[in-house]
């Protein structure tokens, strides 16, 4: 069975709420939604303060290339535009909308009717998913519609299919993998012609059985679609792991990205969204959102409203049990702690996991001994030892050459360390600070070709 | 024996004949280094310390030596008179500039602004606050695990156990600003140094509005625009919601300091002015009699039993939920003393690699 050539760890599962089928949360009264729910610029607003909405309306524009759509979550009234505190803590722009009713866009499709024929040709489904504002909800949210425009000069060979969900507790995608197979299948199909290929893979780690049998079970009536068993080991759900794991191929550290070998990754989720954004005119306002954690009275999969505040998805688990030492936006792995439970359910939010007591508190570090257990870890085949040290120390430099961009930020080194060191803290921190002086870097440059060019055609002028 | 007379002829020979390489060699490729550079690097500190903008001393009295126009080059450790002794020096003209202090513009203590939230990373306010808000809901303000007091070379900042934020001890700071480019919340600014340290500042950064200020922070400028309808120099300006008094423009009058409605126009090395509502202020010669009141922070606030580090405040707090702010604000933060300052590490707002 195949898996990624490097690193990796094994957190111990606990998918606690693997076996609880997907339930339809209520719908809240009052949705807050971020503007900037995905990676790349914020959408803009296209509401203001007393207009009426539908659910399903567009309510925010992709505020360029890089962005996406957000819709209207229910229909109401928004009540206002502005800053509103997130799950960190700081204020971000977000609509705000008050319930009444639940009246949905006209065209959007809301049967239960499978739809198998798409007779749209490419372009027409790239500009559908757009339109919806799909993007990677496996938490990434990279726009859907800017990884299938497939750059010119370059070739799409293989679709891969991203069903693994690594990350401990979750399991929002194995549950839709379940309940929504023929969906997602004739999703793989639509976006095997968006990007034209003729060979897509489902890649789904071997510690879900049931999801892997079902949907091979269904495959067999799909040409080109394979259902493909990992090993299971953390982080399998990466991109890069994906791809090497599925095909053996490396992707280039950064700036390269995963079509420069020929490979386009789709999470699971994000393809049923697909689905619906193509066959039923569905644009992305819910997902399923996995309630969990071992204090946690009832784990289970909710199909969530996006903008519901994530108290009422902790409400539906039993409530916040007692000695809750975090609550975390995400998986223990690759989760955010929340300071503000009223924020809200977002694109990209995959699971709320509650952590209590001893689990939620971090151990006392101790000294490095250099024992390279992280570099044994990392998948990205770095050295975080080294990189924790130098960000320290502000050594950017020398950490932009020992590729700290390369780092995904999966955890494995830290969990790995046995003198409990906060490495990826720093680590983040650097990638964080390198990252910016890269991109004041090329504006710095942009400016200074922009200055000389003007001074040129100035003197041209004159001449 | 004959052996050992050519081995010491040889070695002798070689030795000679190596020498005269290395003479001419050295001739050929010798680096002219203007004398002047060292004698300048003598004038300097020798602090190092990279306030100047170069690497090092030497990198500044090279820079010094090299250009004919050094009014841009400054040395904020030996301030003018260094600076002056070595334009004479040079035979040029040299920078002026009134020498300053830094100065930590919050004025978010313990009492003033509750803990919220626990962090249980590392304690490094850069990397706390690249994750999220901090302990407390203001975005702007200190977050308090003294990056600025690693970042200083010169003694001169310390965190203040009792306020949870730095101190700058003005005799020592040297303004060399490595605690303005270490402080990520950029709340520490450089400012004008008045004699016996005499400072009238905004202690507050929050581009917020006033009502988000004041529900994080009772010490926060709320940007009403009182202190700067009362400045009779125009110093203080008003710019996202926030108060700014120039230093350059300031008097020391202290006129914004009654206005202040939240007590965010902090007084260092001065007696307010006495209070007389509606009245034309009285002229400050009153004030001296009483001794200086306290600085930035404030007068000793009632004792807190925080020296002594509490092992685990979880225990202190078993259902409250440190990560929420909202809703759990009345359990956590309060008027739970220990557990808001303990350093140690406690549940909290950060993500974790549990497992």
């Amino acid at each position: 069975m195949r898996t990624f050539p490097i690193g990796g760890v094994h957190p111990s599962a606990n998918k606690l709420s693997a076996g609880k089928p997907i339930e339809v949360l209520p719908l809240p009264d009052v949705v807050n939604i971020p503007l900037g729910q995905h990676i790349g610029a914020p959408a803009v607003a296209k509401v203001a303060k007393g207009d009426m909405v539908l659910t399903g309306q567009l309510i925010a524009e992709a505020g360029g290339f890089m962005s996406a759509n957000i819709h209207s979550p229910i229909s109401g009234t928004v009540t206002a535009v502005g800053p509103q505190v997130n799950a960190q803590g700081l204020r971000q722009p977000m609509i705000t909308i008050k319930r009444e009713g639940d009246d949905w866009v006209e065209t959007i499709d809301r049967s239960e009717t499978l739809i198998k024929e798409c007779t749209l040709d490419s372009k027409q489904i790239i500009e559908k998913i757009k339109a919806a504002g799909i993007v990677g909800m496996g938490g990434a949210t990279f726009p859907t519609h800017v990884k299938l425009s497939i750059p010119p000069g370059k070739k799409a060979e293989i679709l891969i299919i991203n069903g693994v969900e690594c990350e401990p507790y979750l399991t929002s995608d194995h549950r839709t993998m379940l309940e929504r197979g023929e969906e997602l299948l004739v999703g793989v199909t639509i976006l095997m012609k968006a990007i034209s290929v003729t060979h897509a893979v489902i890649g789904i780690e071997n510690n879900k059985p049931d999801a892997i049998a079902h949907l091979q079970k269904l495959a067999a009536g799909y040409k080109g679609v394979e259902v493909m068993p990992l090993q299971v080991r953390y982080p399998q759900g990466g991109e890069k792991q994906l791809i090497a794991a599925v095909t053996g191929r490396q992707v280039p550290p950064p700036p390269a990205l995963p079509i420069d070998v020929g490979a386009v990754v789709c999470n699971a989720s994000t393809t049923v969204a697909v689905y619906e954004a193509v066959q039923k005119n569905k644009p992305l306002i819910e997902r399923v959102v996995t309630i969990t954690g071992k204090s946690v009275k009832n784990p289970r999969n909710l199909r969530t409203r996006m903008g519901t505040p994530i108290s009422m998805l902790l409400e539906a688990g039993g409530g916040i049990p007692e000695n809750t030492g975090k609550i975390i936006n995400g998986g223990p792995m690759m989760g955010r702690a929340m300071v503000n439970l009223e924020s809200p359910v977002t694109k990209g939010c995959s699971g709320i996991t509650v952590m209590s007591g001893k689990d939620a508190v971090r151990r006392e570090p101790s000294q490095c001994i250099k024992c390279a257990k992280c570099v044994a870890a990392c998948p990205m085949g770095l050295e975080p030892y080294l990189m924790a040290k130098l960000a320290q120390k502000h050594g950017w430099d020398s950490l932009e050459e020992n590729m700290i961009t390369s780092c995904i930020e999966c955890g494995c080194c830290q969990s790995s360390c046995p003198s409990y060191l906060p490495l990826l803290d720093w680590v983040r921190l650097g990638k964080q600070t390198v990252m910016g002086r890269i991109r004041a870097r090329a504006a710095a440059a942009k400016a200074k070709a922009e200055a000389a060019k003007a001074k040129e055609t100035e003197a041209e002028g004159k001449k | 024996m004959e052996v050992l007379f050519y081995t010491i002829l040889t070695l002798c020979a070689l030795g000679v004949l190596a020498a005269v390489i290395l003479y001419f060699v050295a001739q050929k490729f010798r680096v002219e280094e203007d004398p002047r550079i060292d004698e300048v690097e003598k004038m300097l500190p020798g602090a190092n310390c990279g306030g100047c903008g170069f690497a090092g001393c030497h990198g500044m009295a090279d820079a010094l030596v090299k250009n004919d126009d050094i009014s841009s080059l400054f040395c904020p450790v030996g301030g003018g008179e260094c600076m002056k002794a070595v334009a004479k020096y040079l035979g040029k003209a040299a920078a002026e500039k009134e020498p300053q202090v830094a100065t930590v513009r919050c004025g978010g203590t313990c009492e003033k602004r509750p803990r919220t939230s626990q962090f249980d990373g590392t304690k490094s306010c850069a990397v706390a606050s690249a994750l999220y808000v901090g302990e407390t809901d203001c975005a702007f303000g200190c977050v308090g695990y003294g990056d600025c007091v690693e970042a200083c070379n010169f003694d001169a900042l310390h965190m203040n156990p009792e306020t949870g934020m730095p101190a700058v001890d003005p005799d020592k700071c040297v303004a060399c600003g490595a605690c303005v480019s270490a402080c990520p919340k950029h709340i520490i600014e450089l400012r004008k140094k008045f004699p016996k340290n005499r400072a009238v500042y905004v202690g507050c950064v929050s581009k917020d509005k006033g009502a988000v200020v004041m529900k994080a922070c009772k010490a926060g400028c709320i940007g009403c625009g009182k202190c700067v309808k009362t400045c009779p120099f125009g110093a203080i300006t008003l710019i996202d919601n926030v108060a700014w008094i120039d230093s350059s423009k300031c008097k020391l009058c202290r006129k914004c300091v009654n206005e202040c409605p939240t007590g965010a126009i902090k007084l260092v090395g001065m007696d307010p002015l006495p209070k007389t509502p509606k009245v034309a202020p009285a002229k400050p010669a009153a004030a001296a009699a009483k001794p200086a009141t306290a600085t930035a922070t404030p007068a000793p606030v009632a004792a807190k039993p925080s020296a002594a580090p509490v092992e685990k405040p979880v225990a202190a707090k078993p259902a409250a939920e440190k990560p929420a702010t909202s809703e759990e604000k009345p359990q956590t933060p309060v008027q739970e003393t220990p557990a808001k300052e303990a350093p140690k590490a406690a549940p909290a707002a950060e993500k974790t690699e549990e497992k």
